[in-house]
């Protein structure tokens, strides 16, 4: 049996005195594809952002290819790891944002080299080699010295993808990736995501876009609310749920 | 109800619809109030001119003696080294005040405000006699009595350290401010971004955060460094020699004291003038990436003329 990509046991998250997950369980096989869905506040982005340790869990297992990203374990304690551990821990799972977070004084390519050059140690000439080839896979070939301000919401995100593709990650983690598009530039990153998924990477989706659920993901876990209300094949989860609460939610966003 | 006929709401027109002439609104108070600047200047002008008082040629004897020079070189030297030591001061004490140790929060906190709280003046001249509070540095063990190794105050701290000293910390309190501001300007999911794609926290600072910070931090340090010039003539209270204590060991011999500071005036000015180059450079550099900086000239940005280029570009476009 091989180790699951993603595995969480029991995690728990609180801000103060407000839970923000009440002990998730899940596991997301390789070459999967996990979206998640639930309504705003139900936990999902907090979820994924403990996945590469953008956010500390408190109590609970999470572990990324059998690794703890963001702990050490001693007996029965996880201790924090220091940061430069953590950011070794990283280089294996790429993200992409909401509001794509490209580095605004860097051209779509010196953002697709950044990580490469100064954290892979990559040849500049190899990695921009590397780079133009990612840039033509999610449709950007021409726009390699553009800078973010000067590309759509769409290709900002797209060239978001080949950033965190660069670092030849083996999970990716989208938070929400279609969110802030116009919605006719939604379709494009879609697509990108979609032959992602056909290659056989290993996805986490925050998302709400329900077609794409049913279409790509092998596993959809509904959230609210702190907890996994409902998850499995997205043909049972996302068309005729077991849950009412998911259900609600499916009639009021459908 | 008076019915209004389709020929009522048109404008009254003679002649062919294409070749109407568009007369811009005149501004006629513009035109005197701008005749009235240029009388008042001409009259100031003239009359400096012709005032025998101010001896032109004691301005002329003196613009490049050898005693302004080295006042010139020692406050170029003393701005150049009290900005180096109000950047990187103030920088830790950013650092500080964004850290979440309360302690070293407090601590950078108590400095920005002891030293921006009181005159520059005051923090010159308590420098400069420094050695009234203390009249041995010494370090050793404190409270013990065991000392390693001391000197004498005055020795250490002669009229240019302690102006150094002065105004270095004086700048440190307000570059703490503007550095914090730059960082705080950076939006925090740059460095998450970074940090996602595994980049440590010493590498995200240096390659993701900072260079985005120089936007907001660049403009006002240039504003600094042009202030720090100026205020460096007021050392000239603990006689530092700079340019503006040199202007007055003369003008107390002389007595030529206007003339002596249209010398020190006409240096200051030229050496504004130069600092706003690097400045617009610097400006346009850290600039990259954001839409407002793209394309123009370094020269047209300092001179401001940006503005008027597109406005007489639109009136030319107008025009056709």
């Amino acid at each position: 049996m091989t180790t699951p990509m993603v595995q969480a046991k029991g995690v728990t998250k609180n801000y103060g005195k407000l839970e923000v997950l009440k002990g998730i369980d899940l596991t997301v096989e390789r070459g999967q594809v996990c979206c998640l869905l639930g309504p705003s506040g139900s936990g999902k982005s907090t979820f994924l952002r403990c996945i590469n340790h953008l956010e500390g869990i408190d109590g609970g297992t999470l572990t990324v290819d059998g690794d703890l990203v963001g702990y050490r374990r001693h007996g029965q304690k996880l201790h924090e790891l220091r940061e430069p551990e953590i950011a070794q821990r990283r280089r294996d799972i790429g993200m992409v944002f909401q509001r794509f977070n490209l580095f605004p004084h860097m051209t779509a390519l010196q953002n697709v080299i950044e990580a490469p050059v100064n954290v892979a140690g990559i040849p500049r000439v190899q990695a921009t080699q590397e780079a133009h080839r990612l840039l033509e896979q999610v449709g950007l070939a021409d726009r390699a010295d553009h800078y973010p301000a000067q590309l759509s919401g769409g290709q900002q995100q797209r060239v978001a993808i080949a950033r965190a593709l660069a670092m030849k990650p083996k999970l990716m983690l989208f938070d929400e990736p279609t969110s802030a598009l116009d919605p006719e530039l939604v379709g494009d990153v879609l697509d990108v995501m979609r032959n992602l998924a056909a290659e056989g990477m290993t996805m986490v989706v925050v998302t709400h876009e329900i077609g794409f659920a049913r279409e790509v993901a092998d596993t959809a876990v509904f959230m609210d609310e702190g907890v996994v209300v409902e998850a499995g094949d997205p043909r049972h989860v996302l068309v005729e749920p077991e849950q009412d609460r998911t259900r609600a939610f499916l009639s009021a966003v459908l | 109800m008076a019915t209004l006929s389709h020929a009522d709401m048109k404008p009254d027109l003679h002649g062919s619809d294409e070749n109407l002439n568009v007369v811009p609104l005149r501004h006629y108070g513009r035109w005197i109030a701008a005749a009235a600047a240029i009388a008042a200047l001409v009259g100031l002008v003239g009359s400096l001119a012709k005032n025998d008082n101010l001896h032109w040629n004691v301005v002329g004897d003196y613009l490049f003696a050898g005693l302004i020079f080295d006042g010139l070189a020692t406050t170029l030297w003393l701005t150049a080294a009290a900005m180096a030591l109000g950047l990187g001061l103030g920088t830790v004490i950013a650092v500080m005040r964004l850290s979440s140790s309360p302690i070293l929060y407090g601590m950078s906190s108590l400095f920005v405000w002891a030293f921006r709280g009181t005159p520059l003046l005051v923090q010159i001249i308590f420098w400069g006699y420094a050695a009234a509070l203390y009249s041995q540095i010494k370090i050793g063990v404190p409270f013990t009595g065991i000392t390693f190794i001391s000197w004498d105050t005055n020795s250490v701290l002669t009229p240019a350290v302690a102006a150094l000293l002065a105004l270095g910390l004086n700048e440190a309190a307000y570059t703490s401010e503007i550095v914090r501001a730059g960082i705080q300007s950076v939006d925090p999911g740059q460095a998450e971004a970074a940090h996602s794609l595994g980049m440590r926290p010493a590498l995200t600072a240096r390659r993701i955060v900072l260079p985005q910070a120089m936007r907001v931090i660049i403009p006002p340090m240039g504003n600094e460094t042009i202030n720090m010039l100026k205020m460096t003539a007021l050392v000239s209270v603990i006689g530092a020699h700079d340019l503006m204590s040199n202007i007055q060991e003369v003008y107390a011999q002389n007595y030529q004291v206007i003339p002596m500071l249209v010398v020190a005036s006409l240096w200051y000015l030229a050496l504004v003038s130069l600092l706003s180059i690097p400045q617009a450079w610097l400006e346009r550099r850290y600039g990259r990436g954001s839409a407002r900086s793209q394309n123009i000239p370094v020269i047209q940005r300092m001179l401001g003329t940006t503005s008027t280029t597109l406005a007489r570009r639109t009136k030319k476009e107008a025009g056709r």
